[in-house]
């Protein structure tokens, strides 16, 4: 208390700046900010259950058998569903899936095994990089100019190609990590054994990656199966199943992927303008499945990643 | 017979001879010529493959380059100062969607970089396990151990939660966007514009889908890529500096404020211009919320376009003509993110090579 006093001088301590109390502008100032960071935390996580509570309550509203065993409604009609887009979906996916994790594991594998320091890796993970940032709608423009307008239609590879290009970057740098993670001695107990360089990678480093692989590959699907901008003008959309003999949704013929082909995320796109109101419950009911399978095939990786941290 | 403790290999007799000893021979031997010939041929593969993603990134830059090539040699640089895109007469510009594009997302970052960075703050500096020491005291469940693990098992399911709302897609938040966010903003923004409609910020009104609700919810989208590499970067800071603070005598916020930002701004950075890339290129929410109007107003409940967009509306019934014109935008396009892309990854190596040399 004597430092407030006329006689205080520099180099005695000013007890009452030491109170730790809301009265001293700097105490208070440490309160208020932490409040507003507090509060703007929560804040943030309200588009999220606000997302999730609207699928729940507009989207439940319509779920039923028939949205995954019909057709998609025409204008001014009742009832319908999407049957046709869920398998669209999972067929795109799929073909992506086929294109895109052989290439990202085993360029990962020369990323992560082959050549780790080589001038090679450095060129290849900063491309792989610049694949991340590439914006989803040019993934779409280039298998439009690929793919489109060489094999002269829209069709399922067309979409496939472009979801491909989406998940690669994904899958290369995770796999990569995954793989540098397997521990040395299993590295060098192999080699000790006199495995050449290839079985190492097939018989130890692989599968003892593979969760942290599997994380990848699954964070990468869930994120192209929610990507329209890369669809509309590649595999765009259809009103029909995939073939035209029993069993209807099952394509069974080339013929039947080079074609426009569904897909949920481009049905929700197309419906939410619609001005029916069947067509847009349709499109919330379609987002609540996209959402479903997209989180559970999400939340799937990341336990997976979970246990392989562990390991 | 000599013992031999119980493995696998005793169990096979095939590898044993007659004296019980494990013969070394038969497991190890050279690889054979098929192995070597394999080896070399897999990692021959992977080099190849691993070439191929570097092959990609120049086919995706010379595909669309050399299909937008016609219609740069038609347009030229008019392309990007014009202002009207009308496929039938031939006249194509870019300049509202470039303006658009840049609006909404530098809008759209301000407001992703402000929660973003809280959320950062919040997450690496224990916050929460503050406030829930301080709760737990109060009830006498301190010593706990259950309870006194509740900090760390929060913060993890806040980081689970904060990667869904990146898991979310796009469309989906456009659906709630058009559906949650413009009807949640309308009063504001006609209170915004009957009052204060002399600022050039709120000069129109909200007809539906406009640049403020695009923004909104282009900042959601960007939120956890910049609160996640925030995160990164602020617990990268070495803890003797914000100790030093402390021990001086600096509140929790000053030490934040005054040393801990500072050290880690470059790696903020790095995150915020990583958002700006990723706001730059998002699609399909904009398409849905931004209204599509090829009009440059200052105001931000006018609607606009932007270049992704532009392709998204315009791509699937474009004939040949446009298709050209369509492929230039994409072209610059792929110029803006690409460059804000490779700035973004330099900063961010910059970052950790600074804090290399506090520690």
């Amino acid at each position: 208390m004597k430092a407030r006093g006329p006689f205080a001088t520099a180099d005695t301590i000013n007890l009452l700046q030491l109170e730790r109390s809301l009265r001293q502008p700097r105490t208070l100032l440490n309160a208020l900010m932490s409040g507003l960071t507090t509060v703007l935390t929560l804040a943030a996580l309200f588009p999220l259950f606000s997302v999730l509570y609207l699928l729940a309550l507009r989207g439940g509203k319509q779920l039923g058998l028939a949205v995954f065993t019909e057709l998609p409604p025409a204008a001014m009609t009742v009832g319908g569903g999407f049957g046709n887009a869920i398998v669209g979906t999972l067929v795109i996916v799929s073909i992506a899936a086929a294109i895109s994790v052989p290439f990202g594991i085993i360029a990962a594998v020369f990323l992560a095994e082959f050549g780790p320091a080589t001038r090679t890796a450095l060129v290849v993970r900063f491309a792989a990089k610049v694949l991340t940032g590439l914006p989803s709608i040019l993934a779409g423009v280039f298998a439009f100019a690929a793919v489109v307008m060489i094999s002269g239609g829209f069709s399922a590879p067309a979409g496939g190609i472009a979801l491909a290009l989406l998940m690669l970057p994904t899958i290369i740098l995770t796999a990569e990590e995954a793989i540098k993670m397997v521990p040395a001695k299993m590295r060098e107990a192999a080699i000790g054994m006199g495995t050449t360089p290839t079985q190492l990678v097939w018989r130890i480093l692989l599968p003892t990656a593979s969760p942290g692989i599997l994380t990848g590959v699954m964070l990468a699907v869930a994120r192209a199966a929610g990507e329209t901008a890369p669809l509309l003008f590649t595999a765009v959309f259809s009103e029909f199943w995939m073939s035209r003999s029993f069993p209807e949704f099952l394509p069974k013929a080339v013929g039947d992927l080079m074609k426009p082909t569904p897909s949920l995320a481009v049905l929700i796109y197309n419906f939410s303008s619609s001005p029916f109101d069947n067509q847009i419950e349709l499109a919330w009911a379609a987002a609540l499945v996209l959402v479903v399978m997209v989180l559970v095939v999400n939340l799937a990786g990341q336990a997976l990643s979970r246990r392989a941290v562990r390991l | 017979m000599v013992s031999v403790p119980s493995t696998s290999v005793d169990s096979n007799p095939a590898l044993l001879d007659e004296d019980g000893v494990i013969e070394s021979a038969s497991i190890a031997q050279p690889p054979s010529a098929f192995d070597v010939a394999a080896d070399r041929a897999f990692r021959g593969a992977a080099l190849g493959l691993a070439w191929g993603v570097v092959l990609i990134v120049c086919l995706v830059v010379v595909k669309v380059q050399s299909v937008a090539l016609p219609a740069i040699h038609a347009y030229g640089a008019g392309f990007i100062s014009g202002t009207v895109w009308d496929a039938n007469r031939a006249i194509f510009g870019i300049l509202p969607q470039i303006f658009g594009t840049l609006y909404t997302s530098i809008i759209g970052l301000i407001i992703g970089t402000i929660f973003g960075v809280a959320i950062a703050i919040f997450l690496s500096e224990g916050f929460l396990a503050s406030f829930i020491d301080g709760g737990l005291k109060m009830v006498g469940y301190a010593d706990n151990p259950w309870f006194g693990s509740l900090p760390t098992r929060i913060e993890a399911l806040l980081k689970i939660t904060l990667e869904l709302l990146a898991a979310i897609p796009s469309v989906v938040y456009g659906l709630w966007g058009i559906f949650v966010v413009i009807p949640l903003v309308r009063p504001w923004a006609d209170w915004l514009n009957a009052h204060l409609g002399w600022i050039p910020l709120f000069g129109t009104s909200l007809s539906g889908p406009g640049i403020l609700p695009a923004s909104l919810v282009l900042a959601i989208m960007v939120l956890p890529t910049i609160s996640a590499i925030s995160r990164d970067a602020l617990v990268a800071v070495p803890p003797k500096l914000r100790e030093a603070a402390m021990g001086l005598g600096a509140t929790r916020w000053e030490a934040i404020l005054g040393v801990i930002l500072p050290a880690a701004a470059t790696g903020i950075f790095g995150s915020i211009i990583l958002g700006f890339g990723r706001a730059l290129g998002e699609t399909i929410a904009l398409a849905m919320l931004a209204g599509n109007a090829n009009v440059i107003s200052w105001s931000i409940f006018s609607p606009c376009s932007t270049l992704a967009a532009l392709l998204a509306n315009h791509f699937p019934e474009a004939g040949a003509v446009e298709v050209g014109a369509l492929m230039y935008a994409a072209l610059i396009l792929l110029a803006i993110t690409l460059l804000v892309n490779i700035v973004g990854a330099v900063i961010l190596q910059r970052a950790e090579a600074g804090l290399r040399g506090l520690r």
